[in-house]
Parts: structure tokens; sequence; C-alpha cells
């Protein structure tokens, strides 16, 4: 199965290296035309206003959504999960992105980068009693729309959801070396 | 539940997000935001670029912590700040700001001329420049979470930046081919710590990102230090310094998305105007070169 891995910014290598160890094959998407034929796509952690930008310029947004309706999955990490959001908060509503997950997200809602953190979040619709989450300047999720699942939660807002074909993280799986969430996307979302 | 702050994985995890982006120099939140819109990952908040500290001389700090707390509340990218070798007391001043990572950096006048910063103090994460592998893991060694080239900065020449690039990534390649037993004479010989070394060594690469960093001035040169194995790429003088730094920030951030693709590097590269004036490297007096600051 091939996973594409939105390769214009962000942690690339570390997302295609966990594909990799999943048995799939990661295939890097800097133009439009790498999209055909992929079971799924990941866009990952990054700066979103440049990764936003950039998907815009290349006219990822039209090409990522046809995809979509077509079968295709998705699954954002951090960056990832915010151009994901039908809405931002921050005064940050009118940041170019894909917007196809009806959710509302906080940008660096937990601080700067001196804030950022690791812990052992449990994830138990997927079995995962304590997966080990690093979240760097990470988003949260405010609210959620009828349809979306909220798979994990910290401090009572939710960090990992999933709506059909589309799974989104405030957290770096892709930096932990546990790929429990990444096969979960292979096989449960796009499979 | 419980949480760690402060980490190595967290420190490096940042690093890690910022790649394949362009981090740009800046001297005022108009500055920052116009980085920002041209999609700049991070800001550097500086008094004054490289270029003018070169030009003007004297003794160069840390930046006054009004004009970086400005630079903060304007973009909401990552700020980064710079702190002078050694100098742990303005780095712990930076660290209460609040920036995103600390630059120890030669572009400012060294405080401390045998000891670097212990970073591990800090839960702010640090980068440092470096010449060459041995450099790179001393820094490592004490704590820094990313590494750049230190390049020749302020001068809009590149050479430099690409001697560093090769001097490190040459010297990676060697010991991915060195039996263990080899080993420990090549740290003795690059002074750096023998397990990192070791980890290099099975690893072919630097534990953390690494960024071009000192000359780069055109979309042509990002791409050539990405090709040279560059995971981003700073630039100090090279926007602000050019006759027309917004299009000139844009076209350096397309460049080092697509450094593979000369046809999209050929678009970005047309029409930018005048960039910022050169110097040649080798004209300069030893006194005046900033990279070899640091030890």
């Amino acid at each position: 199965m091939k996973i594409g891995i939105l390769a214009l910014q962000g942690d690339v290598a570390e997302h295609a290296q966990m594909i990799r160890i999943c048995g799939s094959e990661p295939v890097l998407v800097k133009h439009v035309s790498d999209l055909d034929g992929l079971a799924g796509i990941i866009i990952p952690g990054g700066e979103s206003t440049t990764l936003g930008d950039l998907i815009g310029v290349y006219g990822f947004d039209e090409a990522i959504r046809k995809k979509h309706e077509n079968g295709m999955g998705i699954f954002g990490t951090c960056a990832g999960m915010i151009l994901l959001a039908r809405k931002l908060n921050n005064g940050t509503n009118n940041q170019p992105r894909l917007g196809l997950l009806d959710v509302k997200v906080s940008r660096n809602a937990f601080g700067r980068q001196k804030e950022s953190f690791e812990c052992e979040l449990p994830i138990l619709p997927l079995d995962i009693p304590a997966f080990p989450a690093v979240f760097i300047r990470a988003p949260l999720v405010e609210s959620v729309g009828p349809g979306v699942e909220i798979l994990a939660s910290l401090n009572g807002q939710p960090v990992l959801v999933r709506s059909e074909r589309i799974l989104a993280g405030a957290f770096h799986p892709e930096l932990t070396g546990d790929t429990r969430v990444h096969r979960y996307f292979i096989d449960r979302v796009c499979g | 539940m419980e949480t760690k702050v402060g980490t190595d994985t967290v420190k490096r995890g940042l690093a890690q997000m910022l790649k394949g982006g362009v981090i740009m120099d800046v001297t005022t939140p108009e500055q920052a935001k116009i980085a920002e819109d041209a999609g700049a990952v991070a800001v550097m908040a500086l008094e004054r670029v490289p270029a003018d500290i070169r030009a003007q001389g004297g003794v160069a700090r840390m930046a006054d912590p009004s004009i970086v707390k400005k630079i903060m509340e304007a973009v909401t990218i990552p700020v980064m700040a710079k702190a002078r070798i050694g100098h742990f007391a303005e780095a712990q001043i930076l660290e209460s700001l609040g920036v995103d990572y600390i630059d120890e950096s030669e572009v400012l006048t060294p405080a401390d001329e045998a000891h670097h910063i212990n970073k591990r103090a800090f839960k702010v994460p640090f980068v440092c420049g470096a010449r060459d592998l041995g450099e790179a893991l001393r820094r490592i060694g004490e704590g820094a979470a990313m590494i750049r080239t230190k390049g020749e900065a302020g001068t809009g020449n590149v050479v430099e930046a690409v001697r560093h690039m090769r001097a490190i990534m040459g010297e990676m390649r060697k010991l991915r081919n060195m039996p263990e037993e080899e080993l420990m004479a090549e740290s003795k010989k690059l002074g750096a710590p023998y397990d990192l070394v070791k980890w290099v060594a099975e690893k072919g690469c630097l534990p953390v990102v690494n960024f071009a960093a000192g000359g780069i001035a055109t979309p042509a040169d990002a791409s050539l230090m990405m090709q040279l194995g560059a995971d981003g790429i700073f630039v100090g003088s090279g926007i602000f310094k050019s006759s027309d730094p917004a299009q000139r920030a844009r076209a350096i951030v397309l460049a080092t998305a697509h450094y593979n693709d000369p046809k999209i590097l050929a678009d970005t590269s047309s029409g930018l105007g005048e960039p910022m004036p050169g110097l040649d490297v080798a004209k300069l007096p030893e006194k005046e070169l900033l990279s070899v600051r640091g030890w």
C-alpha cells in the first residue's frame, strides 16, 4: 500500500520511516501528480502558516479534497491537524488550509516552546493504555462537530480525533518510534 | 497526567518541525510580519543584522528584550534570539522572555573564550554553529538541540557555508566506513565525545537537525545548501539587505521547498532585484572573521 507524505516542509522523513517500518511504501509528495495511486496521505508536523501557504500556491487544496472524496485517507499531525480544521481560533481563522474536518482548533494552545512536553497518553479506542505522546507548541481541539469521534483527550480536551477517512492528532507519533497510531491509520482509516 | 518538559525529544523535536523551511533574521515587528507572510518557519529576533554588526564593529550583544518581546507579539511562528557564546546570563534572560530557541552565536562578540553555555541547564532549546563535525558534536555534547553551519555571516557569500557543510557531511561519511576499533582515535582527533562519535558512525547522520547558515543570499544558494545535505536554511542579512525583501524572502522559501527542481528554481529566481552586496571572504582580515569564534 502506498502512503504519501506531503513533502513541502516539516518532519517528512520521520513519517516516511514510520510508514516503512509498518511495511507500507512511503511516497514523498512534492507535486499534485504525486497524489495518484495513494491509499492515504500524511500532512506532517511543521509550521502551519508555511505549509498552508505552499498547499495553496501549488493547488494541493483542491487536489487533496478531490482524492479524499474518492477514498484517500488523510492523517494530520500537529500542523497537519491545524490545516485539516474547519475552524481556528486565536484570530488565525483566515489562515489558508484544507478545512476538511469539522472541528475547531486552537493553535499554540499550551503556550510557547518551553511549555512543550511529553506524556503517556491513553488511546483507549485503539486499545493503547499509554502512548508516548510528544506535544510541541501543540494545538488542541476545542470542539467537535457531529460525526467526529474523539479517540484521546488530555485534561478533557480532544487531542486525537477521527471522522471517517480523516485522522488528526495534536501530538507527534512519528517522533517516538512507536508505530501503533500509524498502523491504525494504514489498517483502519485507509484500509 | 504527569508531563515532562524540556526533554531532548521535545527540544530536538521543534527543530525537526522546522525542516525544509527558512528561518529569517528580523530587527522589527514589521520585518517579522513580512517574514511570516513570505512563509518563514521561524524568525530570529535581532537588534542588528550581521552585515550591520560587521560594518559598525564594537561589542555585539543580546538584543534589547523589549525588541524581542514586540517581535514575539507580532507573529504566531516560533521566535529565536541570539545570546553571546558562553553568556549564560543572556540565555537565562531570553529563556525568561519565552523565546522558542536560543542561538548561542558567533555573530555576537563572545563572552567566554574557553567555554560555551551548559545548554542542558535550560528548558529552552539551543542552536549552535559548527565548522566541522568535531565542533558540531562538542556543541551537541553540551546540549545543543540543533546545529547550523557557521558560514561567514553578513557577507552574502555562500563559500564558507559550503566549506562547513562539506566538512560535516564528509567527516560523517568517513566515520560510517570506519571499523569500531578506530573510533576512539578518531574521537580524539575530532575533539568530540566518544559516545556521539560512535552514534554517528552507526547511523550516518547527526542526532539533531542541521541547517545551513552564513552567507546565503539567493534562491540558488538555498538550493545548493539543501542539495549538500542541509535540513533547512537560515537567512540573515540576505533578505532585509536586498532591494525587495518580501519578494526575495518568498523566493527563498519556495526554493528551499523545491530545492531539487531546477524549473521552479529558475522561476523563483527571476526578477528579484538586487541581492545584498557581497564580500570576498578571502580578502577579509582574519580578525574580522566571525566563524573562527567558538571552541
